[in-house]
């Protein structure tokens, strides 16, 4: 890739991913150099004179002072074109399934150079525009089936615009012209389906949007409780142990999202091919078809080179920007962005910069807020003012699960949705371990109005009450720990009744139970409606001198337990189940009335 | 082949680091050999590099080597270990030579002993149970071949009796399997290292198990090498020679603390407790190292131990530990000051691979949901053991009362085993319904209604006419 002119110094010194590299006088800042005799992938973090510290993709042990360092005169850069989808990439998007091919070895040996979609596959590309057309930066001139959910369409390149000369139909391979543009010079450029960017500069929109649109995602504590908009930004901490890789796994099955960006940043290897395994069994709710078909991974494990691992966050949003600009909703998910802080702290602390908090650099909370930023939701670049939108979730692993700490702190800063894992709630293996008290939504208020224009304006209202039992609940207990149950009043008792059945009946859900698992709108909705019409109804029973028992006790609960279970299709069933408690607690109600009578 | 050169450019030690200074085609993370004065030969490894100076660590220390008579020279690679079949049934140092009288191996290969990343594209999900005949692994955290799962244990718990008896006792239900143990002692107590030995050598495993045995009096540098060669050797077994291996690693506060000692002496920024920023990565590299791979016939599954300082689990040790394994066995002290064996606390102990290993076809489809109610009713116990102490036996609720009795029973029937106690798997499940029916029916939300009617039903029956006979009696 080694451009004629280009500039090649040496090593002079090896530490770690980190090497000095001499004699680069004329090299930018962030560009790619191939370090060593085995052409081993870096990135120039550090200028001084004509001295360069390089942050080196792969691992380093071998290399020699003295081997060449060639700039390729390139920022790091991503491949923007059919064949991301289903792809399974490294932190500097090498296809992994490539690398297998090419090692012959079931592991990452170093050098190797693969590019990130096939140059040989042919994609069927069907034009938009015909010749003659005006078009400018980001307009479509054409699209390509890449999947059966994802419609590729072909933009024009930014920095590029003036008249279509000629646009083709047919078969092509990513690097076959396509279209060519002559520009206002009268120069022809040709136009393929492969694009590059670089990676750590978002790309262009013409206007952004305020969140407005709820991103539903199947699990009640976050839809109903702590709702994510299209566009928004949420950070999941937790300590180890608290799900937070399963809630991410479980947002990247179910949200409704139209294509996910999974990265697995210094985290497990086999979490990673768990999503690999399974998202091609698993069928997306709405449009029937494997949810891998929508989805693309990328994995710097933990054991993988660290300064990929720094790099491989900003090839996710890359990657999601693009598609936000061909008008899709996307979702982002990283896990986790502790360990790409941590890549940062270790490169810091190789260059021998002055240590911020508990050794983070001082640029921490900048890096963080600008990843966060390029979230959003906006009017794409193209004559069209078509929507698009990327939403990140982030998760955060707090060492120790102290929330104080500088990685969590700054993501805070920045994130507008927060659900807290509690490990005590993972102990007792309530799951997902949000903890309600401490979690917040930002978008609450938004998603509320959203909603209520659905149902009937009673969302928020079920939303707000079902809180305001779960901040009483706590208050209750506390009495209950310190003078007994028997202190409590029969109104209080149902209080604590109901919102344990908020807690187990509703806020607790099975990701691994085929039904559970996926809860629409309706369901969510429903559900919340008849546990607290059984609330409603209780009260009453109680305020005319019912038994609490009658009431606590009564069979129906079982029914109200067992609505999680019920299927999409069988909706109507819980429309049933409020018929039947409104029925069975008048009963109560009328008699309870009669014992006051006689009373 | 031209002799490596010798150089006796020694400019600067401290702790087991020096500089050698005027070196010519010296590569990073290059092997050296040092040799004293005394003709005492020592190996170190290439830390950090720059044009003419090299930084070198010493594995055996830096003890009796002086600027002025020291030679040192590169040997032109990174530090190998030669493996093969035969090293079954030895015992290894940290630097990987025999210990045990026998003669040194004949290679098959010299492998590096930092291997290389595997590509998680050509991972298998590790989904085969491993029957450990210890009713809280395998009822409520089950192991699956290819995880890795560390014991978070304290000092003067009983970790590594726990570690014997599922070397012992690990076998997957689908019946014979090449199996073998890799043992990596880090730091040890010469007394820990011969009970493992003594008990291998008793119940027969010895002769399928490879020992690497780093003593608490050997160099604490060669600590950092010790379970990168077990590793290593652990990979060859697994991946060349399809054999299922089982890779205990003990003790892993003493590899963090000597990683510690090596950095600090590299003048590096400390984090967390003075540990380096790339505790995390460091350890990854290792843990990392389990696992299956796709068309190959076996597997790693690790075992790492370690101690707990001041059974603080937020202490960067375990703490990071817990952020790349697949899940932690936690002992508890009140369980082992009550007396019980193995004193596993089950609610913070998690498996996180347990999902795909359990179920139907591969236990029992009952499983997950025992598991589940098991975890939900023993929490709800303890609770109301707790708001019984505040507030007296009285204040109990009946279903309260009866889930404090379940908590009582589940850690006096369901923890509490033999240490040669081998349960299967059915039995394991069985005693948990037998548990659950001290509680009410109706109060058990986290299992199926079928399975209740299947396995709980016919229980509560025999109790039932056990009652009655006592009554009539």
């Amino acid at each position: 890739m080694a451009t004629p002119n280009a500039i090649e110094g040496f090593i002079a010194k090896i530490s770690g991913p980190l090497v000095i590299a001499k004699g680069m006088a004329g090299a930018c800042m962030f560009d790619v150099v191939r370090v060593g005799n085995a052409g081993l992938v870096g990135e120039i973090i550090e200028l001084k004179d004509d001295t360069a510290s390089v942050q080196v993709y792969e691992e380093t042990s071998g290399l020699k002072p003295g081997e060449p360092v060639v700039s390729t005169g390139e920022p790091l850069s991503v491949e923007l074109g059919p064949g991301l989808i289903e792809e399974f990439f490294d932190g500097i998007q090498r296809p992994l399934e490539s690398i297998e091919r090419t090692a012959e070895s079931p592991y990452i040996l170093r050098g190797i150079s693969v590019p990130a979609v096939s140059r040989t596959k042919k994609w069927e590309f069907v034009p938009a525009i015909g010749a003659g057309v005006k078009v400018a930066p980001g307009d479509i001139l054409g699209s390509v089936q890449e999947t059966v959910l994802v419609d590729h369409k072909i933009m024009v390149p930014h920095g590029l615009s003036g008249t279509v000369k000629l646009v083709r139909q047919g078969e092509f391979t990513v690097e076959e012209t396509v279209a060519v543009i002559t520009d206002e010079k009268g120069n022809d450029h040709d136009v393929t389906l492969l694009q590059r960017w670089p990676v750590r500069k978002p790309r262009p929109v013409v206007k952004r949007l305020p969140p407005e649109i709820p991103l539903t995602t199947g699990q009640r504590v976050v839809d109903t409780f702590f709702p994510i908009a299209r566009g928004g930004t949420a950070c999941v901490p937790g300590p180890f142990g608290s799900g937070k890789t399963v809630i991410q796994h479980q947002l990247a099955k179910w949200a409704d999202a139209e294509i996910v960006v999974y990265i697995g940043c210094g985290e497990r290897g086999n979490e990673m091919t768990d999503v690999l395994l399974e998202f091609p069994e698993l069928e997306d709710p709405r449009s029937g078809q494997p949810l891998m078909k929508r989805t693309l991974l990328i994995a710097n494990t933990s054991n993988m080179p660290v300064a990929a691992r720094e790099a491989s966050i900003y090839t996710g949003i890359t990657i999601a920007e693009y598609f936000r600009d061909m008008g899709y909703s996307v979702a982002l998910m990283a896990d986790s962005t502790s360990r790409w802080a941590e890549a940062l702290r270790e490169m810091s602390g190789r260059l021998e910069e002055m240590p911020g908090e508990e050794g983070y650099p001082a640029y921490l909370g900048t890096r963080l807020a600008s990843f966060y930023e390029r979230a959003g939701r906006a009017i794409c670049c193209g004559c069209d003012g078509r929507e698009g939108a990327v939403s990140v979730i982030g998760a955060v692993s707090p060492p120790g699960g102290d929330l104080s700490e500088p990685v969590t702190q700054n993501t805070l800063r920045v994130t507008k949705v927060f659900w807290g894992l509690d490990a005590q709630l993972a102990y007792q293996r309530h799951f997902p371990a949000i903890n309600w008290l401490s979690s917040y939504s930002l978008y609450a208020h938004t998603m509320g109005e959203y909603w209520d224009a659905i149902y009937d304006g009673e969302w928020s209202g079920y939303r707000t009450e079902a809180m305001s039992l779960l901040e009483d609940e706590d208050k209750l207990k506390e009495i209950v720990r310190l003078v007994g149950i028997d202190a409590l009043s029969k109104e209080e008792r149902m209080v604590l009744e109901t919102s344990k059945s908020i807690r187990e009946d509703f806020l607790h859900q099975n990701s691994f139970h085929e039904i559970d698992t996926y809860a629409s709108m309706d369901k969510q909705f429903k559900m919340l409606r008849n546990i607290l019409t059984f609330h409603h109804l209780g009260m009453q029973v109680l305020s005319r001198g019912g038994m609490l028992h009658s009431v606590i006790d009564h069979p129906i609960r079982e029914e109200i337990a067992r609505m999680r279970y019920t299927e999409e299709n069988e909706l109507d069933k819980l429309d049933a189940l409020e018929t039947a408690i409104k029925t069975e607690l008048g009963k109560l109600s009328a008699a309870g009335g009669g014992i006051d009578d006689v009373a | 082949m031209m002799l490596p050169k010798e150089y006796r450019t020694i400019s600067n030690l401290s702790g087991p680091l020096m500089m050698v200074e005027k070196i010519e085609d010296v590569s990073y993370d290059e092997l050296a050999e040092i040799r004293l004065a005394s003709g005492e030969r020592r190996r170190g490894r290439v830390l950090e590099i720059a044009e003419g100076k090299a930084l070198v660590q010493v594995y055996e220390g830096s003890t009796g080597i002086d600027v002025n008579t020291t030679q040192i020279r590169f040997l032109g690679d990174v530090l190998k270990l030669p493996v093969s079949k035969d090293m079954l049934g030895r015992i290894f140092n940290g630097r990987g030579d025999p210990v045990d009288g026998g003669a040194p191996i004949i290679p098959d290969a010299y492998l590096d002993v930092n291997g290389n990343p595997m590509n998680p594209y050509s991972r298998d999900y590790p989904s085969e149970f491993i029957q450990t005949g210890i009713s809280t692994i395998d009822g409520m955290n089950p192991l699956v071949r290819g995880q890795k799962l560390p014991i978070f244990s304290g000092s003067g718990m009983p970790h590594n009796q726990i570690a014997a008896q599922i070397a012992r006792q690990a076998n997957v239900l689908s019946g014979h399997a090449n199996f073998a143990v890799v043992f990596a002692a880090m730091g040890i107590t010469f007394e820990e290292a011969s009970f493992f030995m003594e008990d291998f050598r008793k119940t027969g495993a010895l002769e399928r198990t490879v020992m690497f045995v780093n003593l608490a009096d050997d160099p604490a540098i060669e600590r950092i090498s010790t379970p990168r060669l077990a590793l290593t050797a652990a990979e060859y077994l697994a991946f060349e020679k399809d054999m299922h291996v089982l890779v205990i690693l003990t003790d892993l506060t003493n590899y963090c603390e000597a990683l510690r000692e090596i950095s600090a002496a590299r003048k590096e920024v400390p984090g967390r407790r003075g540990y380096p920023g790339y505790l995390y990565t460091d350890l990854a590299t290792m843990y990392e190292r389990a696992g299956r791979l796709r068309g190959k016939n076996g597997s790693i599954t690790q075992l790492p131990i370690l101690t707990m300082p001041e059974d603080d689990k937020t202490h960067p040790i375990p703490d990071l530990t817990g952020y790349i394994t697949e899940g932690q066995i936690i002992l508890a002290r009140g369980l082992h000051r009550k007396g019980i064996y193995p004193p596993v606390d089950v609610m913070p102990s998690l498996s996180r691979l347990k999902d795909k290993g359990i179920g139907k076809g591969k236990t029992r489809e009952d499983h997950a949901d025992l598991m589940n109610q098991l975890f939900a009713a023993y929490s709800r116990g303890k609770e109301a053991k707790e708001l019984a102490v505040i507030l007296g036996e009285g204040a109990l609720s009946e279903e309260d009362k009866a889930f404090a009795k379940f908590a009582d029973l589940f850690e006096d029937r369901y923890v509490r085993q033999g240490e040669y106690e081998n349960r299967t798997v059915e039995e394991t499940l069985l005693l948990g319904w037998e548990l659950l029916t001290v509680v009410p029916t109706k109060e058990l939300k986290r299992v199926r209604d079928e399975y209740i009617e299947k396995y709980l039903k016919p229980l509560l029956e025999v109790h039932k006419n056990e009652t009655l006979e006592t009554e009539e009696a």
